[in-house]
């Protein structure tokens, strides 16, 4: 016993070495800018520069977008999966699987080609065109994620009973979905939300191939040039993803009926 | 034209005809019983009835309207279900008045509305509380207020007290059919409890691969069942099978033992085998007065079930199963010991196939 304490300790070590020791490393050299003392000169100048609050705005924005479509999209797929289509199921979790497989080079390749200027649906001829594209591409990159954390949600309600008893007192499909299944699903919806998030704002290849000022091409420009700064943003980025996932557990906490029995 | 009529319906599942011709006409206010096995179609028929459903023939009508092809939330029908179905987002007063809003009635009414239902499930208090807050029996009695709320032209109950433990069983059986009674709502209750189906219907519909075997008051479906499912479903029932003697008068013999039925076997031949049924309590231990038909066996088991007590006899290589009240001064024989029985031919049912 005590000697498979002391390995489970050692293995606890190892573990939170590996993934600790890089940050620290980067956040101590983030503090190093100025000479022999630490300063937040890095953050500092990361701040005030009107690019990063620009990019950061933009891709906050797209984020916010990419979520709202995203659940538009997968929890009224998910529910009717469940409800009528059961047996579509590893079908449609085979689909949503499928941008993990497939880079985001050719995801966005194939936009490019399918929507550009002398295409049939001109989307990258145009500014609102090319930011709907790329919050779409986000949307498909975001898609495992945000199905996986709704089907989830979904699996622990008795979909079909909730709907007939919602139906026999004189339901309609929207007021279910928007009444019933929505608010039930909510925090598996704000866990793929908090998700989508966390992507679209460190996401590079799509932005940068279809030129939009997005905050992951802007900390590839900044890691290009600068010596201090490209530091201070990982750790930025770090925050941001560990603040999502640390909003994932408060809002998971303090939901009132998830401890309903279903 | 009765308030609920269901014509000739049917329904497949691919090749698989679960219902099979099924009628039943309902009159406002009454409560049906739909009993039997699990897969004998009652639940398919209640589906079809909700509109959960859609029926391969037939037709249901009700109050006059054909609602066979309506939606089932254009056909104004309550329905609870075994698992409850509450809505976990929403509180009990919420759940109960979601109908109501649906149907876009104003706020003051909802209220109204809500805390009368309340109060006729005896839950006033408990309007803001969560469903995960309450008992199984709250949960159904909050489910019960919820299908009442919008004033359904028949209530539904899909095997609504299941989930729930044996005492809270009984109170709440006869709490729905308290509530029933004072609303005069049409019901319909699905269940596979023969004593839930007998305690609380007008009539019971007994239903055994898709077809309705018998349709009848619960003392005429225990007293007079007409198939052999029915009598071996509906309570416990020992079957002898005996050889006819004389179709006309009714005479047969069970194994050496003559036994004058003293009424017309239709259908039977002389030398030929009918089934006969008998219920364990019309089986007395030992010669009693009025009881002329006397069967000898052995004592084969004995179980204690508090007020009474069941034992099975072993005559001629049939058991037959009595029971007897539990008297503290009078143990039962032992199992081995030889014992009589005695009957009344009138207690001996003719079954048909």
């Amino acid at each position: 016993m005590r000697v498979q304490r002391f390995w489970s300790i050692i293995a606890l070590i190892f573990g939170f070495t590996y993934f600790a020791l890089p940050l620290i490393g980067t956040l101590e050299f983030s503090l190093r800018a100025r000479r022999g003392v630490y300063s937040l000169d890095a953050y500092r100048s990361v701040l005030s520069d009107p690019q990063f609050r620009e990019t950061f705005s933009y891709s906050i924005v797209m984020a916010i977008f990419t979520i709202f479509v995203g659940a538009l999209i997968v929890v009224p797929t998910a529910y009717w999966v469940r409800l009528k289509l059961p047996r579509l199921r590893p079908v449609v979790e085979f689909i949503t699987l499928l941008p993990l497989v497939i880079p985001p080079i050719v995801i966005v390749f194939g936009y490019i080609r399918l929507y550009n200027t002398s295409s049939f649906l001109p989307m990258t001829g145009s500014v609102t065109g090319t930011n709907i594209l790329l919050m779409l591409g986000y949307t498909t990159l975001s898609l495992p994620y945000m199905y996986r954390a709704v089907d989830t949600g979904l699996r622990t309600l008795d979909v079909a009973t909730l709907t007939e008893a919602a139906q026999s007192l004189g339901a309609g499909w929207t007021t279910i979905i928007a009444r019933l299944i929505l608010p039930n699903v909510l925090v598996a919806v704000l866990s793929g939300a908090f998700i989508t998030f966390a992507i679209v704002i460190g996401e590079f290849v799509l932005a940068s191939l279809l030129n939009r000022p997005a905050f992951g091409p802007y900390m590839q420009l900044v890691g290009a040039n600068k010596a201090y700064e490209p530091a201070a943003l990982a750790v930025i980025a770090f925050s941001i993803t560990w603040i999502c996932m640390g909003l994932i557990q408060l809002v998971t906490r303090f939901s009132k009926h998830t401890k309903a029995q279903r | 034209m009765a308030f609920l009529n269901i014509e000739h319906l049917e329904k497949f599942f691919g090749t698989n005809r679960v219902v099979k011709d099924f009628n039943l006409a309902i009159e406002q206010g009454e409560f049906v019983s739909l009993l039997g096995p699990s897969g004998c179609g009652k639940t398919t028929v209640l589906r079809m009835v909700a509109g959960f459903e859609t029926t391969s023939s037939g037709a249901i009508t009700i109050d006059g309207q054909d609602v066979t092809h309506l939606r089932p939330n254009q056909r104004n029908i309550g329905m609870v279900f075994q698992s409850y179905a509450l809505f976990p987002n929403l509180t009990v007063a919420q759940n109960v008045g979601f109908g109501m809003r649906v149907a876009g009635h104003p706020k003051s009414e909802i209220k109204a509305r809500v805390d009368e239902m309340l109060r006729l499930i005896g839950l006033p208090k408990l309007g803001n509380r969560y469903p995960f807050q309450l008992s199984g029996g709250q949960q159904q009695r909050v489910a019960l207020a919820r299908a009442l709320a919008v004033q359904p032209r028949v209530l539904l109950l899909d095997e609504p007290l299941s989930a729930l433990d044996a005492k809270i069983r009984v109170s709440l059986r006869e709490e729905i059919r308290e509530i029933q009674r004072e609303l005069g709502i049409t019901t319909i209750f699905v269940t596979h409890d023969q004593e839930e189906a007998l305690s609380m219907s007008d009539r019971v519909v007994v239903m055994n691969g898709g077809v309705a075997e018998q349709t009848g008051a619960p003392f005429e479906i225990y007293n007079h069942p007409t198939t052999r499912f029915v009598a071996q479903f509906v309570g416990t029932l020992n079957t002898l099978s005996a050889t006819v003697i004389d179709a006309k008068t009714g005479q047969v013999a069970v194994g050496e033992t003559p036994i004058a039925l003293n009424r017309p076997l239709p259908g039977a031949e002389v030398g030929g085998a009918i089934n006969l049924a008998l219920r364990p309590e019309v089986v007395s231990l030992g010669r009693k007065e009025g009881r002329d038909t006397i069967l000898a066996g052995r004592l084969a088991e004995v179980h204690f079930l508090g007020s009474t007590i069941r034992m099975r006899v072993d005559v001629g290589g049939t058991l037959i199963s009595l029971d007897t009240f539990n008297t503290p001064d009078t143990p039962p024989p032992r199992i081995g010991e030889a014992v009589e029985l005695s009957l009344a031919e009138r207690d001996l049912l003719v079954l048909t196939d």
